[in-house]
C-alpha cells in the first residue's frame, strides 16, 4: 500500500493545499473528481440530502420516546442497543455499534469525543459545531459540571456525573429522564419533547418545552 | 501521536457557544466536502483510522484555526494524493493529467444510500482472547507512539475498572497505517475523575473511555 501517512513522511505534508477560500477550493475539487470519474455528483446530492433532511435527532427522539412508553423496549435498548434501534428502522454509518446510557435522579451521563468528533449519526444526525469544537472536546472530561453549567444545567452535588469519551467505534446515546407530568402522553407527543442536547447529555427534557413551542 | 487533536483536559480553548437553530451545513461547500469524503471512501484506498490520522497530521496551529469541514478538505486532499487517485498537479490545475483514463465512480446515488444504511462495521467476528473481564482493575499503558493511537494522553498510565466488554474490533493503531486489522477486545474502562484530575474533581464523578486490549495491563 502506497498510502503512508506516518510522521517520517510528514515533510511531504503540504498545507498549501488548504483552501484560503474553502467554497472555491471545494468546488474545484469536486469538478476535478467528477471529471476524472472518481465521484458521481448525484451520489453527493443524495448524501447531502440524506443528512440534511432524513437523518437527524428526530430519529433519536423517537427511540427515547419508545423507551419511555414501553418498558420492555427500554430493557432491550439498554441491553442491546443495536437491535433495539434497528427495530425502529435506524442504524448504519457511524452508528454501527451503539450503547445507550440511562440518566436518573442520581446519575447524569454526558457524551464527548476528545480525539475527533465521533457522534451517533443514525440517531442524532451530524454533530453541531459546539460538539466538534475545541472548548467542548477539551473540557467535557475535566470539567463536566462546568460545561453543563454553560448549557444552563446546574447539577446537584449528589448526582453522579459519568462522561463517555467515544475513543472507539462504539457510539453513545443518552436516555434522558422522562419528565414528570407526561404520564398520559402518547409516544409522538413524548418524542416532540426530546431534544438533541438531552440525548448528548448537555440538557434535560422538560415538559415546558411543549408549552413554549405551542 | 501527541498532537493537539488529543485535547481532553486542556485549558484555554475559550467559551462554549451554542448556535440556535443551527443548520446541518452552514454553507453548500460543507455538504459537498462531507459527501466527497464518504464517496471517495468507497474506493477503499484507506480506512476510517487512516482518514482520522490524515486530519491529525494537520500542523497544530492550522488544526486549531481550521473549522471542522476545512479539516475534512485538508484530510481528503492528503488521502487522495497519497493513495494516488489524484496528483497535486491535477488539484492545482483543476484538470486531469494528460492521458489519464476516466474511471467509473465507485458509488452511485443508490449505492450511497445503501452504504450509509449498512455502515462500515468495525466489529470482527473472530476469536480473540479477552485478557480482562468486567469488574477487573486495570492500568493503562504509558505510551507515546509517533503514529496513530486512540489512547488519549489524559488516560495513560491510569488505574481503572473494566465496565463492559464491547466485543472484538479492528485495532486503529495498526489499521491507520495499513499494518493489519489486528482485531482485539475493546472495553469500556471506568476511571474515577480524581484518578485522572486529582482533588479538583468531584469524588463521585467518573470518565468512561473505550480501550483496546493492548492498551491495558492487569493492576
Amino acid at each position: 500500500m502506497s498510502l503512508d501517512l506516518s510522521p517520517t513522511h510528514q515533510h511531504e505534508h503540504d498545507n498549501q493545499a488548504v483552501p484560503s477560500d474553502p467554497a472555491l477550493r471545494v468546488k474545484a475539487l469536486e469538478s476535478l473528481l467528477v471529471e476524472k470519474g472518481l465521484v458521481d455528483p448525484a451520489a453527493l446530492d443524495a448524501l447531502v440530502d440524506a443528512y440534511e433532511h432524513k437523518i437527524g435527532p428526530r430519529n433519536g427522539a423517537r427511540v427515547v420516546a419508545r423507551a419511555w412508553f414501553d418498558p420492555a423496549y427500554k430493557q432491550r435498548l439498554l441491553s442491546n442497543a443495536d437491535a433495539a434501534i434497528a427495530e425502529m428502522g435506524y442504524g448504519g454509518f457511524q452508528g454501527e455499534h451503539m450503547v445507550v446510557v440511562e440518566n436518573s435522579a442520581k446519575v447524569h451521563n454526558l457524551v464527548v469525543c476528545t480525539l475527533c468528533s465521533c457522534y451517533p449519526w443514525p440517531v442524532l444526525g451530524l454533530p453541531p459545531v459546539w460538539y466538534k469544537s475545541a472548548p467542548y472536546r477539551s473540557r467535557a472530561v475535566i470539567d463536566p459540571r462546568g460545561v453543563l453549567r454553560e448549557f444552563g444545567l446546574e447539577l446537584p452535588e449528589d448526582v453522579e456525573v459519568r462522561v463517555w469519551d467515544s475513543t472507539a467505534e462504539v457510539r453513545y446515546l443518552v436516555l434522558p429522564e422522562r419528565p414528570a407530568g407526561t404520564e398520559g402522553m402518547n409516544e409522538e407527543a413524548l418524542a416532540a419533547l426530546v431534544t438533541r442536547d438531552a440525548m448528548v447529555g448537555v440538557g434535560k427534557v422538560f415538559l415546558s418545552k411543549v408549552v413554549s413551542a405551542a | 501521536m501527541n498532537s493537539v487533536h488529543d485535547m481532553g483536559g486542556m485549558d484555554g480553548m475559550g467559551p462554549l457557544v451554542e448556535e440556535k437553530n443551527e443548520p446541518v451545513f452552514h454553507d453548500e461547500w460543507e455538504g459537498r466536502i462531507f459527501a466527497m469524503n464518504l464517496a471517495m471512501g468507497a474506493w477503499r484506498k484507506w480506512n476510517i483510522d487512516a482518514s482520522r490520522h490524515a486530519r491529525e497530521l494537520i500542523p497544530p496551529a492550522e488544526y486549531l484555526r481550521m473549522s471542522y469541514y476545512e479539516k475534512w478538505v485538508a484530510g481528503l486532499i492528503e488521502l487522495i494524493v497519497k493513495s494516488e487517485l489524484v496528483t497535486r498537479d491535477e488539484i492545482e490545475s483543476v484538470t486531469p493529467a494528460a492521458g489519464s483514463v476516466k474511471v467509473v465512480p465507485a458509488l452511485t446515488a443508490d449505492q450511497a444510500m445503501a452504504r450509509i444504511a449498512t455502515g462500515i462495521p468495525a466489529k470482527r467476528n473472530v476469536d480473540a482472547p479477552a485478557r480482562f473481564k468486567v469488574g477487573q482493575r486495570v492500568r493503562t499503558c504509558n505510551m507515546h507512539p509517533m503514529r496513530h493511537t486512540r489512547l488519549p494522553r489524559y488516560a495513560r498510565g491510569r488505574f481503572g475498572t473494566i465496565n463492559r466488554d464491547h466485543g472484538v474490533f479492528v485495532f486503529p493503531d495498526t489499521n491507520a497505517h495499513f499494518l493489519g486489522e489486528k482485531p482485539q477486545h475493546v472495553y469500556s474502562v471506568c476511571f474515577a475523575a480524581r484518578e485522572l484530575w486529582g482533588a479538583q474533581a468531584e469524588e463521585k464523578d467518573s470518565v468512561y473511555v473505550d480501550m483496546w486490549d493492548e492498551y491495558l495491563e492487569p493492576a
